[in-house]
Formats: structure tokens, sequence, C-alpha cells
């Protein structure tokens, strides 16, 4: 038998406590009593399983029990009696373990549980705290962890957003038809910020791993959903570059500079076959197409051999569903790769992004390219002032370095 | 069922495109056609446009006094200018009325549910599918 320690349990918590719970939420109609039998349910599953190893269900006992200890609590509630009433009608077969009703109904559970945490009615930041902390079962610290807000304020956060789902009553079902494309979004959304929070250098790295984690489960439960399928496939493939993306200080690599042998090709074939199927599926969107970019630089060998044309081509489509400047932008720099650094410079000059520090350090890469070294250089200096992290800021004080380097060695 | 108060606020003084005679007629229509369906759905409970905030008057009790003051009780330039109670299953079908309601009178419309009504001890049926 294999040794049932906490690590071990804590797995089957991040795997399953997010179904449990969003089965008890249907039963219950209340999110804090199926938290707290949860919760419940793992403390009893940490001092049982060491001692007499994990049931072969470990899923459907944490929620067989969970849910009898909030029965049982519901009972102990005498003014709480009528409920219980409604309660014996939706869960037949209370208090036995394993009954086999745990099995069908929990994907469309979980999949309830997303739109409800992910309703446009929340904000974003509760949005995602709400995901991370229901369907991800972190814990409240390690959501404010992740998005360095202090845990009371976090915890603050949650209760407020639970708050507002019970007394708005935001729906606990899946959007149907004409509603869904709109509901989908911030779904998608959600999902791509607990990625890209992983992303950032001081964040936790297992929010990438979560963010996957529930872009699966989301294609899984939703396969007619190209976009969703999209996003998976996104996240996959840039995660495939994670080992090559970052030196040992913590400094970037460019893509371009990237040790290509380090990519993860397992998960580079899982995302290139996802982009596969959303192209005969022909119904593109943003996530598809930055997919699809993302699917043919990982074609490349080296990073000459990168079909640049290509994907100017992704990017002119990808302009079409989402013309915003930071596409633009991207789109700048296919130009600068396909027809020079003088075309794409035009095109960037026109962009207002002054605010954005890739708008810098893409235009001093352009000018350094045309030797305008001088230009380049403060360009460079922009950039650092307004990047995000140490390693970013690092990274383009070098590149202005290398600017003025150029700079001076030609004047000499 | 929760009920849920769409309220309507006006901005004093705000510049808006003004509407033509003739949209403001077809706004007036889309209005009452829009009311007529929800006493259909059985979705109306009561609804009413407010005179304008400086026809407000306010009283409270001041040290063991009532007083009597003119005036909007809030000093802010946005005021309640009408709204509809409507009862509905939950927050997207209270959403989709007032959508709308926006729509046919252009102005934004604030969505909340009746405390008495969400708090009862009923949530159970909340969340059934």
């Amino acid at each position: 038998m294999p040794v049932v320690d906490e690590a071990a349990i804590g797995r089957v918590f991040r795997e399953e406590s997010g179904r449990s719970l969003a089965g008890l939420i249907r039963l219950f109609g209340d999110i804090d009593v199926a938290e707290d039998a949860v919760q419940e349910a793992f403390a009893l599953a940490l001092r049982k399983w060491p001692a007499q190893g994990m049931p072969p269900n470990p899923g459907g006992w944490i929620t067989t029990t969970a849910r009898n200890r909030a029965l049982d609590r519901l009972r102990r509630r005498e003014r709480e009696r009528e409920l219980l009433g409604e309660v014996a009608v939706l869960a037949p077969g209370t208090g036995e373990c394993g009954t086999s009703e745990e099995a069908a109904p929990v994907h469309d559970d979980r999949l309830r549980l997303i739109f409800t945490c992910c309703h446009p009615a929340l904000s974003t930041e509760a949005q995602v705290a709400l995901t991370l902390r229901l369907l991800g079962g972190l814990s409240t610290q390690e959501v404010a962890r992740s998005f360095l807000v202090a845990e009371p304020a976090m915890a603050q956060r949650l209760v407020r957003a639970k708050r507002k789902i019970k007394a708005a009553r935001i729906p606990y079902r899946v959007p149907e038809g004409r509603e869904l494309p709109d509901r989908l979004r911030p779904v998608l959304t959600v999902i791509y910020l607990i990625y890209n929070a992983g992303l950032g250098g001081q964040a936790d790295r297992g929010l990438c791993a979560e963010a996957i984690r529930l872009a699966r489960l989301l294609t899984g439960l939703m396969p007619d959903e190209p976009e969703a399928a999209g996003l998976l496939a996104l996240l996959l493939l840039i995660e495939s570059r994670r080992a090559s993306r970052t030196r040992p200080d913590g400094s970037l690599v460019l893509l371009a500079e990237q040790d290509r042998r380090r990519w993860d090709r397992a998960m580079i074939e899982e995302g290139q076959a996802i982009v596969r199927g959303c192209l005969r599926r022909n119904r593109p969107g943003i996530y598809q197409l930055q997919a699809a970019i993302s699917a043919v630089h990982a074609d490349a060998a080296t990073a000459e051999q990168t079909d640049w044309p290509q994907i100017l081509a992704l990017y002119d489509q990808l302009f079409v569903v989402a013309p915003t400047p930071v596409v633009a932008l991207n789109h700048a720099v296919a130009v600068g790769e396909v027809r020079g650094p003088a075309a794409a410079l035009a095109l960037v000059e026109e962009l207002d992004l002054d605010g954005y520090y890739p708008f810098h350090a893409t235009r001093a890469d352009l000018l350094r390219r045309l030797g305008r070294d001088n230009e380049a250089s403060s360009a460079y200096e922009r950039a650092a002032a307004l990047a995000p992290t140490a390693a970013e800021r690092d990274f383009l004080r070098l590149g202005g370095r290398a600017a003025q380097g150029a700079e001076s060695g030609r004047r000499a | 069922m929760t009920q849920y108060m769409l309220s309507v606020h006006s901005v004093e003084g705000e510049v808006r495109d003004p509407m033509t005679e003739e949209e403001m007629r077809q706004s007036h229509k889309q209005l009452a056609v829009l009311e007529q369906q929800m006493h259909s759905a059985g979705a109306w409970v009561f609804s009413g446009r407010l005179h304008e905030p400086d026809t407000a008057t306010v009283v409270r009790v001041s040290a063991g006094e009532v007083l009597t003051t003119d005036g909007p009780f809030a000093e802010s330039k946005e005021h309640l200018g009408g709204f509809y109670v409507i009862q509905a299953d939950d927050l997207d079908a209270a959403l989709a009325w007032a959508s709308k309601v926006t729509a046919a009178i252009r102005t934004p419309i604030e969505v909340r549910a009746f405390a008495a009504f969400a708090d009862r001890p009923q949530a159970f049926e909340q969340f059934g599918d």
C-alpha cells in the first residue's frame, strides 16, 4: 500500500476538493456550508488515512463525508429543520459511503461553479480569487500570496464576493445558447490571468500548473468550445518554454536566444495537436490564433528557421478579431522580421502605448537594428524604468548598454 | 423568487445626447411594451418615476425633535430618477429585464436584490437546476 502522508492527502485535496465542493454547493445552495464541510472532511482524512490507508475512491469519500457532516450540522440546527426536508428530497441515500450518485453529475457541478465564480457581476479580482479558492483548492493565504495582497484583504475580498453571490442570487448554472459566448469570455480571461500571475517574478509557479489544470478541465467539460481548447493549447505552448525562459539568476531570455533543446516536447506536441484540431473547426478566436502563433514558433528548430510570413499572416487575423494596440505592436514585430526594421518602426511609432514597457523595448530593438543607437539606448532606458520585475529591468538595461557600446564602438 | 430593484439614476446637469421628439416617442413606446411584458411574465411588482430631486423634503429626528428640511437628502449629483421592483428567479433573469430597460431609456440601471427575500433561509431552491 502506498504511504499516505500529508503530502499525498494535499495532492488529493488539490485534485478533488473543487469537485466535492461544486457538488455540495449544488446540494446545499450555500458556498460557506459547502466549504466548511469539505474542510472538515479533509481534516478527518488527515487523521484517518495515515493509519487506515486511503479509500479506493478518495474524492468520493471526501464528498460523502463532507455531505454527511454538513447534514449533521444542519440537523443540529433546530431553526433550519425546514431546510432539511428539502435536502432530503435532493439527496436520497445520505449516510452511506460511496453511493454511486457521486460519479455522474459532478462534472457539470464544476462547470456550474466556474461560471458562478466568473459571473460578470463580480469584479475580475473577485472572479480570479474565487476561482482559485473554490476550484483550485488554494487556501486564502495562498491566493493572497499569489497576488501580493495581504491575507486579511484577500479574505475580505472573498467574503464580499460570496456575500454578493448569495444576496444577488448569482445563479449556479451553465449559461446556454446565446448568452454562452459572453459568459465564457470572463472564464477564459480568469484562467489566462491566473497563468500570467504565475509567470511573474515573485509569484507562485504553481499558478501556471493550476491554470493549465483549469483550462484542461474546461476543455474536457466544453469540448465544443474552440476557444477553451485554444486557451489550453496556448498555455501548454507557453509553458513548454519554461526551462529556457529564464537564466539561473532570474533574468529573461528572448525567444530567439532560448535553448530550444530544453523546450518540453510533450507539451509542444499536445499544444500543436490541439491547434490542428482548432484549424479543422475553423472558428478562430483570440486564444486559438495566439496558440497558432506559438505553435509556429515551436516548429522552428532554430530562431532563424522561424516561419515569419506565417506568423505575420496569423497576426493579421488576430488583429481582425482583437484590434488592440498590444496586438498591433506584436504584429509590427512580425513585420520587422518579414519586411525589415524600417517598415516595423513606422508602424510602431504610430501606436499610443507610452506606458507599456514592451512598446519601448520593441522600439529600442528596431532602432538598434537601424543603427540609431543613441535613440535605441534612451528607449531601452525608458523600457527599463517601466518594467515590472527586476529581471526584466536588468535585461533591458543590458540591451541599453549594448546599444550604447555599439554607438561608442562605431565612433572609436 | 427574489425581488430586485432596478433603479434609474439621473445625473444632475449631465450632458447627454438629447433625444429627438421621435426618439422620445419611440422610447416611451418601448417602455410601455416592456412594462406589458413584465406584467404578462409575472415579473412586475411596482414601478414609478420621481419628480426632480429639488422637489424633495427630508425629515429627521434631531435632539428629540422632528426637523423638516427642504431639498434632497444626498449631496451628490446623482439622484434616483425612477425605479422598477420586479421579481425574478435569479440575477441573470433580473439582468435580462434591466438590459431591456436600459436599451429603452439609454440610462444605466443599477440592479439590487431586496434583502428580505434573498436572506430568508430558502437558499436550497436557489441552486436547483
